[in-house]
């Protein structure tokens, strides 16, 4: 039992250690997981497939119950359209909704007006792969497809942040490509 | 064990060298919960004799190409107030290994799964409820061709963590579960605007016990989900066998499940009608226990999720498991912006009716000595024995870029004999609540935000009243204060008040929240975070991270 919870520490300081190595900025630079999950169609989904022409991605976890995440899902609305015709964003909202919800997901979204890609992870298995403990929970894909932010929870203000990384990603990526 | 340590090192090895050429990424989250805890018999608060108790849980997944692992530790010295009893100590509570092709995928090892709608099975984790119900076995996904889906398993399931090691169910627990999307598996059809889904399961279990209940009982169930325009239909109906096992009385009955949404939604508007009804259909990996745990199918509430506190924890329903018949209509509707009545940004408006009710059970035709059986119970046939009842409405409004403002009005009548919450009270408990909401942003980093909630009622414990007000800097720091008073207890000496304050700090992915007072059961949101929380009096401390 000894050796086995050596073993065991041995691993996990070898798993964190990797993950602070490879990534110095906290867990970012990740690519998304593959896992199987619908969209609101009943279409079949590998999130790994995940791909907008080398714009960035915006992810949001989110539930019909949770207010948060309504809050913030609905303050991005009012700049969607206008960063979708700029820079070419999408934003996929995450729905972790289980059976006792999940069929409230869809007249929520069509009342809320959102025009955002829904992704329904009832079981929670995207969830669980990207390491989210409560929504709300947000990231950012940039381009290639590499998680560049995070960030957890949400207060009014916060959109700005987020609005500020995404024009700075853009800038960046405007830059790079006219260089 | 020793070996399945050992891949997982050899993974995350190859992980760290294999940077360039295969796709690698090690990924996890942790979140600690610790109280310090003071007795108060006045509001039942306990406090163990350590005084200062904590869970922590952390995940790690690893992936390098196709292949993934992963492992969950899990530590409770000794679990926080509320959390059940059945976990103590510090081990590795999950551990998985898992291949994820284009068409196939295969785990072993521990997995959560869910067939269709979860009427026939659903494996999950709920960690802030201390629920678990993992397999240890076998995961096979396969997918000949696009729009087909066929899943199989075989496992044991998690019963309880205790002195930091599982045990597992003593029943095994086989299922089959197929999935047909027509429109992509049918060319012709694929972009036709009538969408269809069909499903099917199969779950067995196998138990092995000394008795003449029947080892093998099992579950079959059809599904079904159809789209047009903007209509939605869906229905699952599942079946279940003669399940002689303690939480029915060991009686032959069969067993029913049946679900159905009807809905229609367009830009501004969405109407759902949500009908379940069940009879003798809770399915477990062992017929020897009851309670939350060793649950194979999920028969969730069918109500709406409130999370206002006054609202979301005093009489909260569950789902009966022996039998119930249940509806619920959601209508959501927005007032177009610059109307008369929806103001510059448009105003919200939603309804939600749910009700529960006794089943009949049909007796005529039944022989209890001869096959066991006690009554036969039918799909949807309501009985004039209300379980609960529960309306409610909402209005929310953005006046301009700062003022924000909600109210909300709840009413109950809550079977407490049915679905006991209180020794206070017998029979039905009706409750009217009220709540109004109020958010001003101060600037573009600083907000403040109110609520004002009370609740109603001639039994139990009386009217409440409830007063929050948080204060929020963003992107990291929350401030808030709440307090919840007894008003109407009837024993003027528990007319208490229940006061807390908690503070936050959130750098990106980590969170922190400190908190002082009193807490009641239920979901909290605060910081801009949801999560059921424990009763609790005392400090309370969590972090988050996901890395």
């Amino acid at each position: 039992m000894k050796k086995i919870s050596l073993l065991l520490a041995l691993a996990i300081g070898v798993i964190g250690g990797s993950s602070f190595i490879n990534t110095d900025d906290g867990g970012l630079g990740k690519t998304m997981p593959s896992v199987m999950l619908e969209n609101l169609d009943g279409d079949q989904i590998n999130s790994a497939d995940l791909d907008n022409d080398g714009n960035p991605i915006v992810i949001s976890f989110w539930a019909t119950w949770c207010k948060p995440c309504r809050l913030e899902l609905n303050t991005i609305m009012d700049e969607y359209e206008t960063m979708q015709d700029s820079m070419g964003l999408k934003l996929i909202a995450v729905s972790i909704d289980d059976e006792r919800n999940k069929s409230k997901v869809r007249p929520v979204v069509d009342a809320e007006g959102w025009d955002y890609d829904v992704w329904l992870d009832s079981n929670s298995d995207l969830k669980r792969a990207m390491g989210v403990n409560y929504p709300p929970q947000t990231f950012v894909l940039n381009g290639e497809g590499k998680i560049v932010y995070s960030h957890v929870g949400f207060v009014p203000g916060d959109e700005e942040d987020l609005y500020d990384f995404l024009w700075d990603l853009h800038e960046n990526k405007e830059t790079t490509s006219s260089h | 064990m020793k070996k399945f340590i050992l891949g997982i090192i050899t993974l995350v090895t190859l992980s760290t060298h294999a940077q360039n050429n295969i796709r690698s990424s090690v990924s996890g989250n942790v979140e600690t919960n610790l109280q310090v805890l003071n007795e108060d018999t006045l509001i039942g608060a306990f406090a163990p004799k350590e005084k200062a108790v904590m869970n922590t849980v952390m995940n790690i997944n690893g992936s390098v190409g196709k292949f993934r692992a992963g492992v969950r530790l899990e530590s409770y010295l000794p679990a926080i107030a509320g959390y059940p009893n059945f976990y103590t100590g510090t081990g590795l509570g999950y551990r998985y290994a898992e291949y994820a092709g284009e068409q196939l995928n295969i785990k072993v090892g521990n997995f959560y799964e869910q067939f269709g709608n979860g009427l026939a099975l659903r494996a999950y984790e709920n960690s802030a409820l201390g629920i678990d119900n993992a397999f240890d076995g076998v995961n096979v996904k396969f997918i000949p061709r696009k729009g087909v889906e066929i899943k199989g398993l075989m496992g044991r399931q998690r019963y309880r963590f205790e002195n930091g090691v599982v045990e597992k169910s003593n029943g095994i627990i086989r299922g089959l579960d197929g999935d047909i999307n027509l429109n992509e598996l049918i060319p012709s059809f694929g972009d036709s605007k009538f969408k269809v889904t069909i499903g099917g399961s199969f779950v067995s279990r196998f138990q092995s016990v000394n008795d003449t209940t029947p080892p093998i009982v099992n579950i079959y169930a059809g599904r079904i989900d159809m789209r047009y325009k903007r209509f939605t239909f869906g229905a699952e109906y599942g079946y279940k066998g003669p399940d002689p096992a303690l939480q029915n009385g060991f009686v032959y009955n069969t067993g029913h499940g049946a679900l159905v949404n009807l809905g229609y939604s367009q830009k501004g508007l969405g109407i759902i009608l949500t009908a379940r009804s069940f009879d003798n259909f809770q399915f477990r990996a062992d017929k020897k226990i009851v309670g939350n745990q060793l649950t194979t199918n999920f028969l969730p509430a069918t109500t709406n999720n409130h999370t206002y506190n006054l609202a979301g924890t005093l009489y909260p329903y569950a789902a009966n498991p022996s039998g119930e018949v249940a509806y619920q209509l959601d209508v959501l509707y927005t007032i177009p912006k610059k109307s008369k009545l929806g103001g510059k940004y448009g105003t919200k408006l939603h309804l939600n009716v749910a009700v529960a009710t006794d089943h009949v059970r049909h007796k005529s035709g039944t022989n209890f000595a001869v096959d066991g059986v006690t009554y036969i119970g039918r799909p949807f046939d309501m009985k004039d024995s209300l379980y609960n009842f529960d309306f409610n409405m909402h209005v929310s409004r953005k006046f301009n870029k700062k003022w924000k403002a909600s109210a909300h009005y709840y009413h109950f009548i809550f079977n407490n004999t049915v679905n006991p919450v209180t020794l206070l009270a017998k029979g039905y408990i009706k409750a009217d609540v009220g709540v109004i909401e109020l958010q001003y942003k101060i600037s573009r980093k600083h907000s403040i935000r109110g609520e004002l909630q009370a609740l109603f009622t001639e039994k139990d414990r009386g009217n409440w009243a409830a007063a929050l007000l948080e204060y929020t800097i963003s992107p990291k720091w929350f401030f808030a204060i709440q307090d919840q008073y007894n008003y109407g207890h009837p024993d003027s000496a528990l007319q208490l008040h229940y006061l807390l304050g908690s503070f936050g700090y959130i750098h990106n992915q980590t969170r922190f929240i400190f908190s002082y007072g009193k807490q009641r059961a239920g979901i909290v949101c605060v910081g801009g975070v949801c999560r059921p929380v424990p009763a609790t009096n005392g400090i309370n401390f969590t972090m988050t991270h996901s890395f």
